[in-house]
């Protein structure tokens, strides 16, 4: 018995001191760590290891599964992230609310090989606090084994609302995302502020909820993938990546319009390491960095030189770069007012409580 | 339940006890009464309020997680009574087979469920290789059935255990002297076994409701994300997935909880009374 409690002291003293050395090296010049906070399945993860080897900064990365909850998260203090890549929406918001630091492009020249029609958006309009970091619209998938040709001939959005596929059908577990197909669906924009239109999508969105099998986020993958379900709204680059992995599944971009968005990365103003964060920023803007996070993610992107270097069949492949009469009738997220923000949670709080 | 301060033991034992307390009990308690007595305005009781816009929610908490907790109960007593009766040898492989799965992560477990209850899952695919492809196949997830199902599946245990130590506290000798007066089994069940453990049987309601009413995470896993508990209604009061955070509210929301956790306990604790001096222990 004594012999193992010495042992015991033993490993213990030597993870003690282990921790201390990693201590000491926090404090070092390269001793940095980073804490990245991005969404789930959204990066080619082996790049953060090539970042740690280039600059010695050390990436901590978490993810989340929506933008609100990121920015609960950020807002109520609980732990302390420098390099954000949010939705344009959502970095409006946070603009608004004085919680992002004015970038240094000094510190990234990579900046310049982003495209120009994706610099200075509605979102971030003078060009300060925000690099794209890709962009896509959100997508009906659906599993052509199962779904009949003609229920998707009009690549209509009222596929999510058939009734021949109740209990097979997912949607968003987001209100936002949720709300804008029921708005979409009604022929409103996404952007209303009139409240009578987003009671009309919240009764849409009630009268769906009993043919849907679940509100999800990332688990729409396992979900498609294994068949467990037939339809669902999710983001373009995520359908890409179900697509690969299941040859039955297919998309559309709803002929209602859908929602196009701009993740971009951002520094936090509380960051204690802004120099090292716009390092990270300008190696994910790295031509070869971005070319094998692409390839990964199946998100567009803005990097102009990095799109050049990808295959020709992304490169044309109109899922992920849309045509421009696509895009036309897409439309982009802007920050709701307080007043519209509130209904939109209360109508979804009345969702979730409709039994 | 709190015993005085042994002979010769010291008040300065306690001061850990009452810290930890103090910080992670009573001022976050203070926190939660707080918030939900103020608003933009300082002091209201409007926040209180919201429990009556959400009584549905709160309803159908409370009747998912009676529902759990009789299942328990009625699962858990036979098994307790079963395990009290073995061998020594018995009972100490069965206690660690009840434990076995708690070394494992809670959400791991239930998630587990999902492969199991899916439609493409275990059940159902085992249920279509007999019966053949055209076998539409059982709606197992999603559904209230299915967050019942993961209440008691993760706090059997907490039923289990109390009951257990109950019912090993009982003397022998009263069912022999039973015996001895005449006493068949039902009697003596009925008389001195099952007032006997009520102890652990209040002990281990307490354990299973509780967690029951206020869980947010097997409904979000087993229920699909489709009904809010109040426990949901809560988290997105604090975390604000719905756009929107509201401390104010989601603290009013705990303390209605809370509260009626206090009272249910409390009228528990009374049932109790008699049967206080054989153990098991309640939690409050």
């Amino acid at each position: 018995m004594k012999q193992k409690i010495f042992s015991l002291l033993l490993v213990l003293t030597a993870l003690v001191s282990l921790a201390a050395c990693g201590g000491a090296d926090e404090d070092g010049n390269k001793g940095v760590t980073l804490n990245v906070y991005n969404w789930g399945e959204y990066i080619d993860q082996s790049v953060l290891g090539d970042f740690e080897e280039r600059t010695g900064i050390k990436v901590n990365y978490t993810t989340y599964a929506s933008n609100e909850e990121m920015y609960s998260k950020i807002v109520s203090g609980a732990a302390s992230y420098d390099v954000i890549i949010p939705s344009e929406y959502m970095i409006a918001k946070m603009i608004e609310e004085d919680l992002l630091a004015e970038l240094d492009f000094n510190n990234i020249p990579n900046y310049a090989l982003i495209g120009d029609e994706y610099k200075g958006l509605a979102y971030d309009p003078e060009e300060k606090y925000s690099v794209p970091y890709t962009w896509g619209t959100v997508v009906i998938v659906y599993n052509s084994a199962y779904v009949d040709e003609e229920d998707v001939a009009d690549e209509s959005l009222s596929l999510l609302w058939n009734e021949k596929y109740a209990g097979k059908i997912l949607m968003f577990d987001n209100p936002r995302d949720a709300f804008a197909l029921g708005l979409s669906k009604l022929g409103y924009s996404m952007n209303t502020n009139e409240p009578a239109q987003w009671e009309a999508a919240a009764e849409e969105l009630i009268a769906q909820k009993p043919l849907v099998q679940a509100y999800v986020m990332d688990q729409v993958f396992d979900k498609m993938i294994s068949e467990e379900a037939y339809v669902a709204a999710y983001y373009a680059g995520d359908a890409m990546t179900m697509m690969d992995e299941n040859e039955n599944l297919a998309a559309y971009v709803p002929v209602e319009g859908a929602n196009r968005f701009f993740d971009s990365m951002c520094v936090l103003k509380t960051s204690r390491h802004k120099a090292e964060a716009e390092a990270f920023i300008n190696f994910m803007c790295d031509t070869e960095i971005a070319v094998r996070n692409a390839e990964e993610v199946c998100y567009a992107i803005p990097q102009v030189e990095a799109f050049r270097e990808l295959d020709e069949e992304t490169q044309n492949d109109t899922m992920v770069y849309p045509p421009q009469e696509v895009l036309d009738r897409c439309e982009v997220f802007v920050n709701l007012p307080p007043e519209t923000a509130q209904l939109q949670s209360d109508l979804w709080k009345k969702l979730k409580t409709t039994y | 339940m709190r015993k005085s301060v042994a002979p010769g033991g010291s008040r300065a034992n306690l001061i850990p006890y009452s810290g930890w307390m103090t910080l992670f009990v009573l001022i976050p308690i203070g926190l939660v009464v707080y918030y939900a007595f103020t608003g933009v305005n300082g002091f209201t009781l409007s926040n209180i309020g919201w429990i009556w816009t959400y009584r549905k929610t709160l309803w159908l908490s409370v009747e998912l997680a009676l529902i759990a907790t009789v299942l328990c109960l009625l699962l858990a007593y036979p098994i307790a009574y079963g395990m009290s009766r073995a061998s020594a040898k018995v009972q100490r492989n069965a206690t660690l087979f009840i434990m076995l799965p708690m070394w494992m992560n809670f959400l791991v477990r239930t998630y587990a469920w999902m492969t199991i209850l899916e439609d493409t899952g275990l059940i159902n695919s085992a249920l279509r290789a007999i019966f053949g492809e055209d076998f539409s196949g059982l709606r197992l997830i999603n559904n209230h059935g299915a967050i019942v199902l993961g209440m008691v599946y993760n706090f059997l245990p907490y039923m289990i255990l109390p009951i257990y130590t109950a019912l090993t506290k009982i003397s022998y000798s009263l069912v022999e002297a039973s015996r001895d007066l005449g006493a068949n089994g039902a009697q003596i069940f009925g008389r001195i076994i099952l007032p006997m453990s009520v102890p652990g049987i209040i002990s281990g309601i307490t354990m299973v409701f509780i967690p029951s009413i206020s869980t947010f995470i097997i409904s979000k896993i087993l229920g699909g994300g489709k009904d809010f508990l109040i426990g949901d209604l809560i988290e997105d009061y604090f975390l604000g997935n719905s756009g929107v955070v509201n401390y104010n509210i989601g603290a009013a929301l705990s303390l209605v909880i809370m509260v009626l956790i206090l009272v249910a306990t409390f009228f528990m604790n009374h049932f109790d009374k008699d049967a206080k001096t054989s153990g098991g222990g309640s939690l409050v």
